[in-house]
């Protein structure tokens, strides 16, 4: 219920939602949860195991049963913590992890069979007999798992992802995480402050008290009020600082408009990465629950939930609350309650010698043994002494103390530390470089404490980046902290620790007894904190049950490993900008709109886009246009753009030797005006690229390489130059942008390309000069990589476009055109040049028989390793051609008829194939054990994949002209 | 993770590219024995502690670099360029 006078929220400003088909109104300001607590809604969600009624249990987003699907427009977000989301006009949540309503859950038989349900009892049920494995077995827990629904549709929002960079970090802005802010601020520091709620002041939000002499909530507004104001200080609201990495950096989740109606391009979430020098972790504590039997009820809290309900939403949770908690501190939330006129039943103390002077019945000694109300608390066992009180109430706040939420300071292996004062574990110091844990998250449970750690640390990082500044702390509530640990009360029934994955005390009891006895072992068994929360509410009390049971201390049975993130990042989030094209950059060719106005289907290579084939009118198949533009080539003349080949311009005086030792063959002897075919090894003795090398002068080349091995090939001559050879004289460059080059290839080349020269260049086969086009300087290279007699001509990339649409026009009136990416493979396998399809990373140059391009008389890279055994010989799969009848197969395996077809006959592969118009005929390209002695040998291909078995005959990779009299003429 | 590049300073790792470890610098001389280029190629150590690796500053000033790192701790504790490397 709404208590008035109370709360932060905007009673000007009411909001509409609707919570499983019911219309309901509360403020802006409100929490889903807190608005559903004011209209009397106890009974959120279902469990995940036994189906039992939930009901929200904290504030934060440690929530572990509030869990709800949010539903958008065009998503549904499952797995939204009640607790966090904002309620906005128009919000509709559901819940979840139901069948039927939530009041009537059919799968809350499972609480009924719950005997048959402990620990590991999949492990035990789902073991035989073995074919039930997939039949049944597994489509019945994969029915059973997985909490929430997603929409079944593709998320259509907006995720944005970000870096940040800072001296100091502060993650937190309750008052240590505000000091420390404050102190940096004023310093100049380049500040962050994080705050995962929706409004900053942390427990100072919650808890009230004075501050300096003034109300802490007039202190936080003088605070904030002076850090808006300071240019160096950014505030982040709504965002979690997920995890800690190396070398200062963080992962940050910002919600950025889930708590806003959906609107295009509002981008739901952020991720972010901040690097900062220095970071303050100030994310204060968890309060703990206590495990005592029926302790789930919707209904029973945390003590510190209660009072951030009633005095940060003005909502009291119940109209007649009880308190269990073993701290002094937690006492004023019952005080608090009274003097809003709440009832409050009783406090349960299971101190002996704490105070027993308050405004309503105090039971000193004495514990909750037990609960009922079926949909929600009705009433409390209280066991005292001998005696067992039966008290009624709606609403149990309780308190098992308080855990420093430390989680960031072990993301980089760290261990926490054992406090036996505090009872909870703090953090170890310096467990992340770079990283200081203050107040409560350092285990500084006071509001002073809080106030002058974070002082303190944000002084010492000031010193460190050569700062100063002269703060005065104020003065605030320095109450100690008396916590008497209480992790479980013994009684009849269940007693829950991770009420999201629905394990009870009994549940690590067995896990132990069944020899489980590390806390690795037992989570894993138990499942116990591998839920959404990820045991924020339960791993310290479990490890306590568990350490009981061992016989061991807390100590020495240790944590389990914090791993990031801290709360779920939605892999949205993460990978904002890499959902279909993203982020990832397009490259288009000069000649790119001129094939698009001419309807070529564009296909990606890289990140290159280049024209499949140019369709005529008439042609309804990519085959057709295919056929037709080889034809063309082979009988008058065809344009392709080619500038996708890596370019790189290399010179120096010692150029040619660099060449020489990147290159199996030699460079050096190669004339001015000429081109050479070049192959590379990788160090490893196998081919890492070939292409042309082109002498443009005495200390001046050009290397080309293939489109897909270009950046490979980049990085590998940098290695080889700075590694072996930094002080020769060379230096090359990247030109392949700078440069525009179209292939003009057939009988009919010659003649297209001489009527754009400004003077006739006459090129013999592997020649290259510079030429003069329409007034542009230019280069003109005579190479072919179809067969044909054919050239490559380039101007600088401003006139590759004017350049390819002359080309094209021109070549038209001689019978010829454009060609794409298909015929330009018809092309080359008709004439057995090779491609990454065959040179993939596991062939060595005597595989696709070019053993003899490995010189003799020089040293090169992977020159040494090639001759290894192993890499040559006939037990090598070697380059032949294969020629078939039917269609065949890339991908698919070659065998020797007759022969049984598997792995150990396999006689090798198919890399590339094609139907020749030329031939007539399939040809493919593959390797073949030995295949160099089997020409004219049957195999047979079979592709299982594709349902092809065909019968090749082994030929000479080169059907086309072998003689090579066309490249000549 | 962070990398200081002697020439652009302070950057992600993903301007990164990484090779693996520094032994790929001592390549053996022309018509050295094969087990000397399997131990070259093949044979690596797996330190617990301080180790030496290449990078390759890709998306910044194509330099080859030498990482001296600790494989337990993180801490980078040196970054020289390949070319310019004390022997």
């Amino acid at each position: 219920m709404r208590i008035d006078g109370k709360g932060l929220i905007d009673r000007t400003k009411p909001v509409r939602f609707r919570f499983d088909g019911k219309d309901y109104a509360g403020y802006k300001g409100d929490t889903l949860a807190s608005a559903l607590l004011a209209n009397d809604v106890r009974l959120v969600g279902r469990s995940f195991k036994y189906h039992r009624p939930r009901g929200v249990l904290t504030a934060g987003s440690e929530e572990p049963n509030a869990l709800v699907e949010v539903v958008g427009p065009t998503n549904q977000t499952p797995n939204v913590r009640a607790t966090m989301q904002e309620v906005f006009e128009g919000l509709v949540a559901q819940s979840q992890n139901r069948l039927g309503s939530l009041r009537f859950d059919l799968l809350a038989v499972n609480d009924y069979l719950a005997p048959f349900l402990s620990a590991g009892f999949y492990y035990k049920t789902f073991m035989w007999p073995r074919v039930f494995w997939e039949g049944l077995y597994e489509p019945l827990i994969r029915r059973a798992a997985g909490l929430g629904s997603l929409s079944g549709r593709h998320d259509e929002g907006t995720y944005e992802k970000a870096f940040a960079f800072c001296d100091v970090l502060v993650i937190g802005s309750g008052p240590s995480g505000l000091m420390a802010a404050l102190t940096a601020g004023r310093a100049g520091a380049d500040v962050i402050l994080c705050e995962e709620s929706h409004a900053f002041g942390g427990r100072l939000l919650s808890d009230g008290g004075v501050i300096g002499g003034v109300p802490a909530g007039e202190w936080l507004a003088q605070i904030l009020a002076e850090l808006e104001a300071l240019p160096n200080v950014r505030l982040m609201l709504r965002t979690t600082v997920t995890g800690a990495y190396d070398h200062g950096t963080y992962g940050a989740l910002e919600r950025v408009g889930l708590h806003k109606p959906a609107r295009p391009n509002l981008p739901r979430e952020c991720f972010w990465r901040i690097v900062a020098k220095h970071a303050v972790l100030a994310a204060g504590a968890l309060e703990r629950p206590v495990a005592f039997p029926d302790n789930d009820r919707p209904g029973i809290m945390l003590a510190s939930a209660v009072r951030t309900y009633l005095n940060r939403y003005g909502v009291s949770p119940g109209k007649r609350v009880t308190l269990f908690a073993n701290t002094d501190q937690a006492r004023a939330v019952a005080r608090e309650l009274m003097a809003a006129g709440v009832t409050v039943a009783a406090i349960i103390d299971p101190r002996p010698d704490a105070s027993a002077v308050e405004d309503c019945p105090v039971h000193l000694g004495a514990e909750v043994v037990g609960s009922w109300g079926r949909l929600g608390l009705a009433g409390i066992q209280v066991r005292k002494g001998g005696d067992v009180l039966q008290i009624e109430t709606d609403c149990l706040a309780m308190s098992g103390g308080w855990n420093p939420t430390l989680h960031l300071t072990c993301h980089m292996n760290g261990r926490p530390r054992w406090s036996e004062e505090l009872a909870a574990f703090v953090p170890m110091e310096g467990a992340v470089p770079g990283l200081v844990a203050v107040g409560a998250a350092n285990g500084s449970m006071s509001t002073y404490g809080a106030l002058t750690t974070g002082h303190a640390a944000a002084q010492k990082i000031v010193a460190a980046l050569g700062r100063k500044v002269q703060i005065e702390v104020p003065q605030a509530e320095d109450a100690p902290y008396a916590v008497r640990a209480l992790w479980a009360v013994e009684g009849k029934g269940r007693a829950w620790l991770d009420f999201a994955n629905d394990v009870t005390t009994k549940d690590v009891k067995l896990a132990a007894q069944e020899g489980f006895r590390s806390v690795e072992h037992m989570k894993r068994y138990t499942t116990q904190g591998m839920a959404p929360d990820q045991g924020k509410n339960s791993n310290v009390a479990a490890l306590a049950v568990l350490a009981d049971a061992t016989g061991r201390g807390i100590a020495e049975t240790g944590t389990t490993t914090f791993r990031p993130p801290y709360t779920p990042v939605s892999i949205a989030a993460m990978g904002a900008g890499g959902r279909a094209e993203g982020f990832a950059p397009q490259r288009f060719l000069t000649s790119d709109q001129a094939s698009r106005d001419r309807h070529a289907p564009m296909i990606e290579a890289g990140l290159w886009y280049r024209p499949s084939y140019f369709p005529k009118p008439g042609e309804t198949t990519w085959r057709e246009a295919c056929d037709r533009e080889v034809a063309m080539v082979r009988e008058a003349v065809g344009v392709a753009d080619v500038s996708t080949l890596g370019k790189i311009d290399i010179q120096g005086k010692d150029a040619g030797r660099f060449l020489d030792f990147v290159y199996t063959n030699t460079f050096s002897t190669l004339p001015v005006g000429r081109v050479r075919y070049g192959l590379m090894l990788r160090e490893d003795g196998h081919v890492l690229d070939d292409g042309t090398s082109a002498r443009l002068g005495e200390d001046h080349y050009l290397m080309t390489t293939t489109t897909a091995a270009a950046g490979l090939v980049m990085r590998h001559l940098d290695f080889v130059h700075q590694a072996f050879c930094a002080d020769w004289q060379v230096r090359f460059i990247s030109v392949t942008e700078s440069w525009a080059q179209f292939a003009v290839a057939g009988p009919k080349a010659r003649a297209l390309v001489q009527s754009f020269l400004e003077e006739p260049v006459d090129l013999p086969f592997m020649g290259v000069a510079p030429v003069r086009v329409g007034g542009v300087e230019g280069r003109l290279f005579r190479i072919s990589f179809s067969g044909e007699e054919g050239y490559e001509l380039a101007v600088p990339t401003r006139y590759g476009e004017a350049l390819f649409r002359d080309l094209v026009a021109r070549a038209e009136t001689m019978g010829g055109g454009p060609y794409g990416m298909e015929a330009l493979n018809v092309l080359r396998i008709e004439k057995g040049f090779i491609t990454h399809a065959e040179i993939h990373g596991r062939v060595t140059a005597h595989d696709i028989g070019m053993e003899k391009m490995v010189s003799a008389k020089k040293d090169c890279i992977g020159k040494a390793a090639a001759t290894r055994p192993g890499l040559w010989g006939p037990e090598r799969e070697q380059l032949v051609g294969l020629k078939a009848g039917a269609p065949i197969s890339a991908g698919a395996h070659l065998f020797v008829p007759g022969t049984e077809i598997h792995r150990e006959t396999d006689q090798g592969y198919v890399t590339s194939v094609c139907w020749s118009p030329t031939l007539g005929a399939w040809l493919g390209l593959g390797f073949l054990k030995d295949g160099r002695a089997r020409h004219g040998e049957k195999v047979r291909l079979v592709d299982h994949l594709r349902g092809l078995d065909v019968i090749c005959e082994v030929c000479s990779p080169v059907f086309h002209d072998p003689e090579g009299e066309k490249l000549r003429a | 993770m962070r990398l200081t590049c002697p020439l652009c300073g302070e950057r992600d790792r993903r301007e990164f590219y990484y090779y693996g470890a520094e032994d790929y610098l001592r390549r053996p001389a022309e018509g050295a024995p094969l087990a000397e280029w399997d131990n070259y190629l093949h044979l690596r150590d797996n330190p617990a502690g301080v180790t030496k690796d290449l990078w390759y500053h890709e998306a910044g000033c194509a330099q080859w670099l030498v990482v001296t790192r600790n494989t337990v701790t993180h801490e980078i504790s040196g970054v020289e360029l390949v070319a310019e490397r004390k022997a």
